[in-house]
């Protein structure tokens, strides 16, 4: 079985580029005249020339969403376990390269960390490490699902690129979902923000999606960090990567995150800038795209953006997220990943949502679904 | 750039297959399939002598560019179906095998379950395996799954000629899947053969509607045009219906406020 890898090596960014950049607005007027979007319209629909067709993509966004999830909102919170890392990411707090003191969480902090966030409502949660196998390898993962396994119906994690078995094994301890950034699509620019450490290895990142989809994940999470980047070349090798991922393990489910560049402990302004807009049309493309694919939106954004793209095509959303280990009662003042922007509470948070008509959907799983074996 | 469809290690120009059977003579059956331009024709092991070397049918499409593609019709379960695609590739030197399995003698409907155990088993044997199966996404992504290398999920029941009854399965599975489609059973008309391409049918299969026609050359002919039309306007790209628009409050008005 070939992976995405030659896929990907038979595109070339350059031409992409070229040909997301020409893209006219009749060709944008054709592709939305059209019942089905393949992979040739989403790059028009992420095109300059689509801008002006905003109002209609995000209305059409709004009405598949809609028929698809209805009316409802699925919330999760993150936990961060470390900020413990190896890595050299120029834009991430975590970098080896900030000389600030780490800390990974032990048993008692994690349940702590816990009790509160069940206090919120949560039942799905996403937990958070930086990359440093020793202190934060396999065994500390599998340790860590199977110490909150009996708190949460839904388990998902945003760590390392692991091998295919320790998925398999984290599978078995009741992990639903993996989070997997590429962060850029970009070779050279990739090599360029992860200079050293295991991330550096591009290739091995890419594969990575294969090799969740090869231990039989329930959802794999995938998307480039905004800003590295030019957002519309990127985006689109992102949804080349889902509808490649999509064929080839069909019993997979697909969740596309937006992360824009936000201001942290390192110094990377954005290459590119992607403004609210620019955003907006992405998340609606998707939408136009895919009907099924779980979007979501993340507290790096606005109060005034979060609060307007809840009805254009995003189904789980967090809220009063920490990126800091140990931020939500054991260690408030930790080093953080990257500053949020929405702080409001959860409960603010569902009252927004609630008077947009949406429900709130604390729970989508069961962990009895998983059995621990 | 010519549009070719390849499956396992042949490549075809002609993306209509046929069948051998309910023609009035063989002599009538070689002259429609020739007029067809197939280069695909499915044969029924049941009904061939495949001891006697001047078998009427096979004599009858000894032709350099017709590929048989023998069946398995009339086997009722995995193991009978998995002994006659053995006994075909011995007697017609072919490892090609299209796995019908239908124990219903009555609308000669596949039986999934069998079908599934019968393709794992034969592609394990080396086996170019071709399954008929209802219009089901998974079932065929169950099948790409264990090795076959294509589908050919039906349109309607077999021999109806009522068209593309499955057409909404249909479409996801040509959304789905990484091996040729190829649409076979239930199509009577032409104009169905050529909605089946339009949807992106990688090819389609015909039989009945070829060989019970009152004239089956000009009919075969009808549906090459037909198979070629459709396939020519699925690469340019159908015209989209039009929907209304519906007048709705605005959502972007925020980004410029």
């Amino acid at each position: 079985m070939s992976n995405f890898i030659n896929t990907f090596e038979n595109q070339d960014w350059n031409i992409l580029e070229q040909e997301i950049y020409a893209c006219t607005a009749a060709q944008v007027r054709a592709v939305l005249d059209q019942d089905k979007i393949s992979l040739a319209d989403f790059k028009v629909l992420i095109s300059p020339a689509a801008r002006p067709f905003l109002e209609e993509m995000a209305q059409r966004s709004h009405s598949i969403t809609k028929k698809r999830f209805g009316n409802t909102m699925q919330m999760y919170i993150p936990l961060y376990l470390s900020n413990e890392c190896q890595n050299i990411c120029t834009y991430c707090g975590f970098s080896m390269t900030n000389k600030i003191r780490r800390k990974t969480l032990t048993d008692a902090e994690i349940l702590k960390e816990v009790a509160y966030i069940k206090t919120l409502g949560y039942d799905h949660v996403l937990l958070v490490t930086g990359e440093a196998n020793r202190s934060v390898g396999i065994s500390y993962l599998k340790n860590a699902i199977d110490l909150i396994r009996p708190y949460f119906s839904n388990i998902s994690i945003e760590v390392q690129p692991l091998e295919q078995e320790e998925y398999e094994l984290l599978k078995q301890s009741g992990l639903y979902a993996v989070l997997v950034y590429q962060e850029t699509y970009h070779k050279a620019t990739y090599k360029v923000h992860h200079p050293k450490g295991k991330k550096s290895n591009f290739d091995y990142r890419l594969d990575t999606p294969d090799r969740l989809g090869k231990a039989g994940m329930h959802k794999i999470g995938i998307g480039a960090l905004f800003g590295l980047e030019d957002w519309r070349v990127d985006s689109f090798y992102t949804a080349m990567h889902l509808k490649y991922l999509q064929k080839t393990y069909w019993k997979t489910k697909y969740a596309i995150s937006f992360p824009r560049l936000r201001p942290h402990e390192g110094t990377v302004q954005p290459k590119v800038e992607m403004n609210d807009a620019d955003l907006v049309q992405l998340i609606c493309a998707y939408r136009l795209l895919d009907a099924n694919v779980e979007l979501s939106m993340s507290t790096r954004e606005s109060e005034i953006f979060r609060d307007h793209i809840i009805p254009l095509g995003i189904t789980s959303i967090s809220a009063e997220s920490k990126t800091n280990p140990g931020g939500y009662v054991v260690a408030r003042e930790s080093l953080e990943q990257f500053e949020i922007s929405d702080q409001r509470s959860t409960a603010d948070i569902k009252e927004v949502i609630q008077l947009q008509g949406y429900e709130v959907l604390w729970k989508d799983w069961d962990k009895n679904y998983t059995p621990a074996f | 750039m010519k549009d070719l469809l390849t499956i396992a290690d042949k490549t075809f120009t002609s993306r209509l297959f046929t069948g051998t059977g309910k023609f009035n003579s063989s002599t009538s059956m070689r002259e429609a399939i020739l007029a067809s331009k197939s280069e695909l024709v499915t044969v029924a092991l049941k009904r061939v002598d495949l001891a006697n070397e001047n078998d009427t049918i096979l004599t009858h499409l000894k032709e350099k560019h017709l590929h048989l593609l023998p069946n398995t019709s009339g086997v009722r379960t995995a193991k009978e179906a998995v002994f006659a695609a053995q006994l075909a590739r011995e007697a017609l030197g072919t490892n090609w095998v299209k796995l019908e399995i239908h124990p219903d003698p009555r609308y000669l409907l596949p039986d999934p379950i069998e079908t599934l155990k019968a393709a794992e088993e034969l592609v394990k044997l080396g086996f170019v395996v071709m399954p008929y199966i209802h219009a089901d996404p998974v079932l065929c992504k169950r099948l790409e799954d264990i090795g076959v290398q294509c589908v050919m999920p039906l349109g309607a029941p077999i021999g109806s000629n009522k068209g593309l009854k499955t057409v909404d399965f249909l479409e996801i599975i040509i959304e789905q899947s990484n091996v040729p489609v190829i649409v076979d059973a239930g199509l009577g008309a032409p104009s169905h053969a050529a909605y089946a391409m339009e949807l992106g049918a990688d090819a389609v299969l015909v039989n009945t509607a070829i060989a019970v026609s009152q004239n089956p050359v000009v009919m075969a002919k009808a549906f090459k045009k037909a198979v070629e039309a459709g396939r020519m306007a699925y690469l340019a790209k159908l015209a989209p219906v039009r929907m209304q628009a519906e007048a709705s409050s605005p959502l972007t008005t925020f980004l410029y406020e």
